[in-house]
């Protein structure tokens, strides 16, 4: 092997490990929604690209609201669902649409766009 | 009236109040995806208009008028790929910003799509030329390298289309609720202080006096007051035939009125009608998942960074084993599997297909709950169906008269309709309308009393009638033997014998049934014709729906069932191993419909959110549910099929733009045919899914 060689496989598997990382392993702590004057647990999500933030911790037991603002046009994100809570709603650009549920037993639920392409969780943690 | 005129002001202060968050229709999604389809064709015309050219002059030693004017190595090629670099820079931008945008913001949140793949890949092809170009001597070899900007801009421009097209075929899918959405009626005629007045259909309240006029819509749901007409309900219900209304009859809004005027009073307005129920429950359906989509979640959640280490890895093997100009060849592997996979078509297979299902569904007047029970309905392999109302029409009615000799028949019924006229048994009320049926004047009884699970006795002026079981006339002393032949002969086919006698004498037995549907029959041999195991649950005794099974083809009866024991005997079912689906009302048998694998509702007028079931039926036909089961399956079959559409084509697809091919047939996948590939392979998947939308229910149910 020739030193470039040596050079381009290193550095490749370098990459690997490191997408492997980036995309599977590491894990944010996400945000807390806040507890708003009705009652309700209320999160702002923006919707570009992704979701921001995607990540989200509510308490058990306190219904929640999260409020969707979608900044795109690009047709993928176009709808929002919940399976878990049985929720979906389409987000026009420029709107805010509020989704409401009861977060249930502490655990983890996705939230997505109608492909799944876009990817955010829902952490329930015990009041 | 005071209460709804200020109900009235509240909704137009309302509206008012609502108004300023810009108009529904542009904030629509099918208005965005309008202006998101514009702007992908510009983008693409852009990129079409630059890549024409790029690619002819990427190669212009293979075209005769150009080599002599652009030979290799030559300074004035030198400078024509620069200006292609710079033509190619602005495609990227123009054209392909949305890829780099959208990969970047997919990064900022640890995912990978799509966008990342051609953002990676365009962007790779396009820095790879523009440093062959620029520092040639960082390349070993010492010829001129060759540059892909023709890569970068034809690949661009190709997905760009394939987004466009995307865009196009999804809002076919989702016409279907836009058709339901265009239906509602925008003005109504109310009647307000003795005169009519059109006012937008928002400005009706419940309660307010409705006209409608010969070949207008109804505005709202509401029931008839006066006046009779044939309305049109086959765009919600989707019954061909149009349905008879007179006073007391409910209408539902969006449904068209034929021939005659009618006044009505309305019931349910804005939100709270059929179709707007119908309209959310079918986007909420569409909107959901069906159960398979979450396995594919789980593979997209992995695809895409997946692809990602091949590609890397593709460098890496082509870079140490490939043929010289190693880097070159690395390179384009890299690009080609980048750009070849299509994280899309994995995406789209199954919300495609739920989509253009439920919105079939819908049209037919089918109302299917959720991707769960679309699943599940194509699984069910037995199906039982509630006898009153599901498979009979839920009224009994007067079938045969016998009269005893020198009785008439329409004596028998007068004396019977006499007696029962101010009872309220059940039976009591077939008579009696079978009586006016028949244009028959009812005596008014001087007194009558009934003996519960016996009959009636009555008295018309001097004469004693007895209405009932003939154990009831026995005990009362008349002798009704000679008519026990009739009556058995009666209960055979499923009737219900009613006794009658005249004071001492036996008057004449008079049947009474709860007939079929017209269409049940025929529903009955589809369901058997798609494999299913039909079974009839009834209350009546064991005589009785033997028969009604008889008459319509079903041999497994269940007999003699309480209704609070439905749910239970649809539970054995299932413990024999069956997927079992149950059709019935929304109500009596909601226990029923719960325990079911699927619960089908027979819907009534214009409640349509029926809670306890899974595939709620708006017209009342039996029809319906074969239509629904064989929806599902056609439905279900499609996303399976996408599936492994998009399954195979990244199978084949990635291994193949990685080069495997070439140590045997020397075969390497251009990054353009790997665009076209990906574009293609997205937009058949969505066609697929469109199909769906052709198929045809008189098949099944013939």
């Amino acid at each position: 092997m020739t030193p470039d060689q040596i050079f381009v496989t290193v550095g490749g598997l370098a990459i690997v490990g490191f997408v492997a990382w980036f995309f599977w392993l590491k894990r944010t702590p996400g945000v807390k929604a806040s507890v708003v004057a009705d009652g309700y647990q209320e999160q702002m999500v923006l919707v570009k690209g992704g979701y921001t933030p995607d990540t989200i911790r509510v308490a058990a037991g306190r219904p929640v609201r999260l409020l969707f603002r979608r900044e795109e046009t690009a047709a993928c994100s176009e709808q929002v669902v919940l399976a878990d809570y049985g929720k979906s709603a389409p987000l026009p650009t420029g709107t805010v649409v509020p989704i409401e549920f009861m977060p249930g037993d502490p655990g983890e639920h996705e939230f997505t766009c109608q492909m799944g392409m876009l990817r955010g969780r829902i952490i329930v943690e015990a009041a | 009236m005071t209460s709804a005129h200020t109900a009235a002001t509240d909704r137009i202060g309302h509206r008012h109040h609502v108004s300023p968050t810009a108009s529904a229709e542009a904030a629509s999604p099918a208005g965005d995806r309008q202006a998101e389809y514009g702007t992908l064709m510009r983008k693409w015309w852009f990129g079409a208009a630059v890549g024409v050219p790029t690619m002819i002059l990427s190669y212009p030693w293979l075209i005769p008028g150009l080599r002599d004017l652009f030979p290799r190595e030559s300074p004035q090629l030198w400078w024509l790929w620069v200006a292609m670099g710079v033509a190619s820079l602005a495609v990227l931008v123009y054209s392909g910003n949305q890829f780099f945008a959208g990969a970047w913001e997919a990064l900022r949140h640890r995912s990978a799509n799509m966008h990342t793949l051609i953002a990676i890949g365009t962007g790779t092809a396009w820095i790879y030329s523009t440093v062959a170009l620029l520092l040639p001597q960082l390349f070993p070899s010492e010829a001129m390298t060759d540059v892909y900007y023709d890569v970068t801009v034809v690949v661009t421009a190709l997905v760009v289309l394939g987004m466009a097209m995307e865009v196009k075929a999804r809002g076919r899918t989702s016409e279907a609720i836009e058709k339901l959405i265009g239906l509602a009626p925008k003005t109504a005629r109310v009647i307000r202080d003795e005169a009519e007045l059109e006012i937008p259909v928002e400005e009706v309240v419940v309660g307010d006096i409705v006209a409608v006029r010969p070949g207008s819509k109804v505005p709202v749901d509401g029931v008839v007051t006066i006046g009779a007409s044939a309305v049109d309900e086959s765009m919600i219900t989707g019954e061909s035939m149009p349905v008879a209304k007179s006073p007391g009859d409910e209408v539902i809004g969006a449904t068209i009125n034929k021939t005659g005027a009618f006044r009505f009073r309305a019931t349910k307005i804005g939100s709270d009608t059929a179709l707007a129920t119908i309209v959310r429950m079918v986007g909420d359906a569409q909107a959901s998942k069906v159960p398979i989509q979450r396995i594919v979640d789980v593979v997209s959640g992995y695809f895409t960074p997946a692809v990602l280490i091949l590609s890397v890895l593709g460098f890496v093997i082509w870079y140490d084993f490939g043929p010289a100009p190693a880097f070159a060849y690395a390179t384009i592997v890299a690009v080609t599997t980048l750009i070849i996979a299509c994280p899309c078509a994995l995406g789209m297979a199954t919300p495609m297909a739920l989509t253009t299902g439920v919105g079939l569904a819908a049209t037919n007047g089918i109302l299917i709950r959720s991707g769960d029970a679309l699943q599940a309905a194509k699984k069910i392999d037995t199906i039982v169906l509630d006898k009153t109302g599901t498979i009979t029409l839920g009224r009994p009615a007067v079938t045969d008269i016998v009269p005893a000799g020198g009785f008439e028949p329409d004596d028998v019924l007068a004396l019977a309709a006499a007696a029962e006229r101010d009872s309220e048994h059940p039976l009591a009320a077939a008579i009696v309308d079978g009586a006016t049926e028949r244009a028959i004047t009812l005596a008014a009884p001087a007194g009558f009393e009934a003996v519960p699970g016996q009959g009636i006795r009555a008295w018309l002026g001097e004469r004693r009638v007895l209405v009932g079981k003939q154990d009831f006339l026995e005990a009362a002393g008349v002798n009704a033997a000679g008519l026990e032949g009739e009556a058995a002969r009666l209960a055979d086919e499923g009737k219900t014998p009613v006794f009658v006698a005249l004071d001492d004498r036996a008057a004449g037995v008079i049947a009474i049934a709860d007939p079929v549907k017209s269409d049940s029959v025929a529903s009955i041999a589809a369901l058997r014709k798609l494999g299913l195991q039909v079974v009839m649950i009834t209350g009546d005794n064991r005589r009785t729906a033997d028969a009604i099974g008889r008459s319509v083809g079903i041999r497994r009866v269940l007999a003699e069932v309480l209704p609070q024991d439905k749910a239970h005997e649809v539970r054995k079912l299932q413990l024999e191993g069956r997927t079992v689906a149950m059709v019935g009302d929304g109500i009596n048998d909601a226990p029923a419909l719960a325990q079911a694998d699927v619960g089908f509702a027979i819907g009534t007028g214009t409640d349509v959110a029926i809670e306890a079931s899974d595939i709620t039926l708006i017209s009342g036909s039996l029809r319906g549910v074969v239509s629904a089961i064989a929806i599902s399956r056609a439905t279900m079959r499609n996303v399976y099929q996408n599936l492994f559409g998009a399954f195979v084509y990244n199978a084949l697809g990635l291994p193949v733009a990685l080069g495997v091919l070439y140590p045997v047939i020397g075969l390497l996948l251009s990054p353009i045919l790997a665009a076209l590939a990906m574009s293609f392979s997205s937009v058949t998947v969505i066609s697929n899914a469109n199909r769906l939308k052709r198929f045809k229910l008189a098949e099944v149910a013939a």
